[in-house]
């Protein structure tokens, strides 16, 4: 008896304790220039992230983007890339991963103080094309390259 | 002790910048293998950097980020004495922010 209420409490206080914490979390945003919108992080197809976080604007193969990622990754938990780009005027910089369940990975929006180069870890599902979108004042140009996965990163 | 670690290095005119913050960024699809339940999602959502004060960098990321994030940056100049500061703030609503002073 004494135990089940014990159990009740502490999972209320829990619960309430999350919730507090995460509406503070939504109250008060760093005083950033985007905000994390969970709508670019629902799982889904590269094809579907990619329109929704772009709202479907023209995105141009570029070979003025490097994408540097190993192309076999040994460990899917851990693949280092660098992207760097002789484009000018590169305002944000976008990871995706195809065949992950979250495709979007990550996404910078740098300022002019900055060059665009972004270096990252990511994780990886499984084999699949590894996608760099650039935004510049120009329009939007991507890059992208396979990386064989030997074993999956689902796991941390 | 801050969970972020803040390294600059000059080359060139320019400053790279890498940090490194402890974080489990879990998925919320992984099975904890004791008691073989969903381990609810943890990542980071936000991550900006900012020097004096103004915002450079804002990054949003999802779990697809590996545990232990790892980030680099390269800053165009930067001078001896600036104030660079990271802060994140995950989606549990826990946040953690650190300084570094370029030399």
């Amino acid at each position: 008896m004494t135990e089940t209420r014990r159990a009740f409490i502490k999972k209320t206080l829990s619960v309430s304790a999350y919730s507090i914490a995460s509406t503070l979390g939504w109250l008060m945003p760093l005083k950033a220039m985007g905000q994390w919108q969970a709508e670019n992080f629902t799982p889904g197809k590269l094809d579907d992230s990619i329109t929704r976080l772009y709202k479907g604007q023209k995105i141009a193969d570029s070979k003025d983007i490097e994408l540097k990622i190993p192309t076999i990754a040994e460990n899917g938990a851990v693949v280092p890339l660098t992207v760097s780009s002789r484009l000018g005027d590169v305002r944000a910089i976008s990871i995706f991963v195809a065949k992950n369940p979250v495709p979007l990975a990550a996404h910078f929006e740098l300022s002019p103080e900055l060059d665009a180069f972004v270096s990252a870890r990511i994780k990886m599902a499984e084999t699949s094309d590894v996608i760099v979108v650039a935004e510049t004042g120009s329009g939007l140009y991507s890059a992208r390259q396979l990386v064989k996965v030997t074993i999956g990163g689902c796991g941390g | 002790m801050s969970s972020i670690k803040i390294r600059s290095k000059r080359e060139d005119g320019k400053t790279q910048i890498r940090t490194l913050i402890s974080h489990p960024m879990e998925t919320g699809r992984n099975k904890d293998p004791k008691t073989n339940q969903l381990i609810p999602a943890h990542h980071i959502q936000e991550l900006t950097m900012s020097r004096n004060g103004k915002v450079i960098v804002n990054c949003q990321m999802g779990a697809s980020i590996s545990k232990d994030p790892y980030f680099a940056f390269m800053l165009r100049g930067g001078e001896p004495g600036d104030r660079i500061k990271i802060e994140w703030i995950d989606n549990l609503g826990n946040r953690d922010s650190e300084e570094h002073v370029l030399k």
